[in-house]
């Protein structure tokens, strides 16, 4: 019902499964691009005349949807990135490098994971791995023995697997990392597509958000910096509109979150994400919570109609992504033979490697749900799988 | 049969279907014909560079002519390596060596099979030049 609002499926005919690798975009916010570029395309926070006050203004109101819609405290808290990567890289050099520990959890993305390695951390030696249970549900247990073991550590876990669909409780997690006085930083690349996140009932320090996950524009993102953090947090780079003032003999920063912005920034984007916001705000949560969780376990009932489908995962506590694979038939087969079926989904380690070799697996077909994703998808899916794989099997 | 021959023999049973779907039920079948690999040729050093699924390729020479052997975990890549193999298999070092045809290209591949696949089609071949330049 909601597919209206989308360009992309008025002018294709591929069922649209890989939205957890990038949403489509209403035309709301193809439009608001548009106009920056066709009305009012100058540079923010540097010139003076009308068009780029205009810019610069629009800019900054983006900043205060996004403090809006995430409930953050102050709109300095938000700092724009070129997407999640950025922002737990970002983070992880300028403010999580001078702690001992970070603990992870068995579900991240490689984001999440390769960023630690590359300060020379591997297990036993600065990192820690959250184990989970044979539902992929977080071990809780193991994450207090965790935590006591290593106390004051950074905690950086995904709030919802990007490969399995599973949902961690942040929550829990931060009161719980809190209580040992951890740090806790979310990546939150899969949250807004799917759920309302609110940063004061959750109460985290960190969350990383992505755009074009969120039916915004590719290479915008942002990084919630709590308030108390933000003193200790170094610039990651510097640059053009960073500084107060510049001599040869050196340099003063401004205050977050300009001093973290260097150079000129992805303002189209930046405008557009704002646009799928307050789209989003037009849809309403209670609707998209509704239609996903229907069209979900609808889903997951015809898929199970599939003989020799291997789950990894059941449906509690999870939402957008299904992984599964056959038995017997490799992923990448399946992914080739739907694409010709007009069938969008992704195959593969989905940038997870370690939980597939956890699993014994290579990867998985992965089918990623939008709120705009309904029961005809699902048909049209579940059909041209049972094809593939008549073809596939001798 | 020189490789080109045995090439443009390949290109018509794929011209041969407009339905890409049909084109692919070809390419498993044929995929189904390879005759299966020994596990004990499953090696590291067999396996070709450049595939997303694994591919071992491996060599034997006889009367002068390198005949190859191989396979795959997926069964489309199979058949693409039982195409390879109808193509440079019984050759001798010197045609091996003296081929430079671009067979993506050639078997009109890049319009079925994903860019992935067709580095893994430039991997087996650069696998099986390289058998030849070793002999």
């Amino acid at each position: 019902m909601f597919k209206k609002d989308f360009p992309y499926f008025k002018n294709s005919n591929i069922i649209y499964l890989d939205n957890a690798a990038t949403t489509q975009k209403p035309q709301a916010v193809i439009n608001s691009q548009i106009e920056y570029y066709e009305q009012y395309c100058a540079n923010t926070h540097r010139s003076n005349f009308g068009d780029a006050n205009k810019a610069t203004l629009n800019y900054e109101n983006a900043r205060k949807t996004l403090k809006e819609f995430i409930n953050a405290n102050k709109v300095e808290e938000l700092i724009f990135t070129k997407g999640v990567s950025e922002s737990i890289n970002f983070i992880a050099s300028s403010f999580a490098k001078k702690y001992e520990t970070v603990i992870i959890s068995s579900l991240e993305h490689h984001s999440n994971i390769v960023p630690w390695h590359m300060q020379g951390r591997t297990i036993g030696k600065g990192l820690e791995v959250v184990k989970c249970d044979e539902n992929l549900s977080f071990n809780f247990a193991h994450f207090e023995e965790l935590l006591q073991n290593n106390p004051k550590a950074f905690v950086s876990v995904t709030h919802i697997s990007n490969a399995f669909g599973k949902i961690h409780d942040i929550k829990a997690i931060t009161e719980l990392a809190h209580k040992y006085d951890a740090v806790v930083m979310i990546d939150g690349a899969q949250s807004l597509a799917h759920m309302r996140v609110d940063m004061q009932d959750l109460d985290v320090d960190f969350f990383a958000i992505s755009a074009h996950k969120t039916f915004g524009p590719t290479g915008v993102g942002a990084i919630y910096v709590k308030e108390h953090y933000l003193k200790d947090v170094e610039a990651y780079q510097t640059g053009g509109a960073t500084i107060h003032e510049v001599t040869f003999e050196g340099s003063t920063l401004l205050d977050s979150p300009y001093k973290f912005e260097a150079g000129t920034q992805n303002i189209a984007g930046v405008i557009g994400f704002a646009s799928a916001l307050e789209y989003l705000n037009h849809v309403g949560y209670e609707n998209i919570e509704a239609i996903e969780k229907d069209v979900y376990h609808y889903l997951d009932e015809k898929l199970r109609e599939i003989p020799d489908i291997e789950f990894y995962n059941d449906t509690s506590d999870a939402i957008g992504s299904r992984s599964f694979n056959i038995k017997g038939i490799v992923h990448d087969d399946i992914g080739i033979l739907v694409d010709k079926m007009k069938i969008a989904l992704r195959v593969g380690h989905h940038c997870a490697q370690p939980i597939m070799q956890q699993l014994g697996i290579k990867g998985t077909i992965r089918v990623s749900l939008a709120f705009y994703n309904d029961y005809k998808d699902v048909d049209k899916l579940v059909e041209a799988l049972k094809r593939a794989i008549s073809m596939l099997k001798d | 049969m020189s490789i080109e021959a045995r090439v443009e023999e390949i290109k018509e049973d794929l011209d041969f279907f407009e339905d890409e779907l049909q084109k692919y039920e070809y390419i498993i079948d044929l995929g189904k014909k390879l005759e299966p690999l020994d596990d004990e040729h499953k090696i590291p050093a067999n396996l070709v560079h450049g595939c997303t699924s694994q591919v071992w390729l491996i060599v034997e020479k006889k009367d002068g002519k390198l005949y190859f052997t191989g396979t795959s975990d997926a069964i489309i890549v199979k058949g693409l390596v039982y195409m390879i193999l109808q193509i440079f298999s019984g050759s001798t070092i010197e045609e091996l060596k003296d081929t430079d045809m671009d067979i993506v290209h050639e078997l009109k591949l890049a319009e079925v099979v994903t860019p992935n696949r067709q580095s893994g089609v430039i991997g087996m071949i650069k696998k099986i030049k390289e058998y030849a330049n070793k002999m």
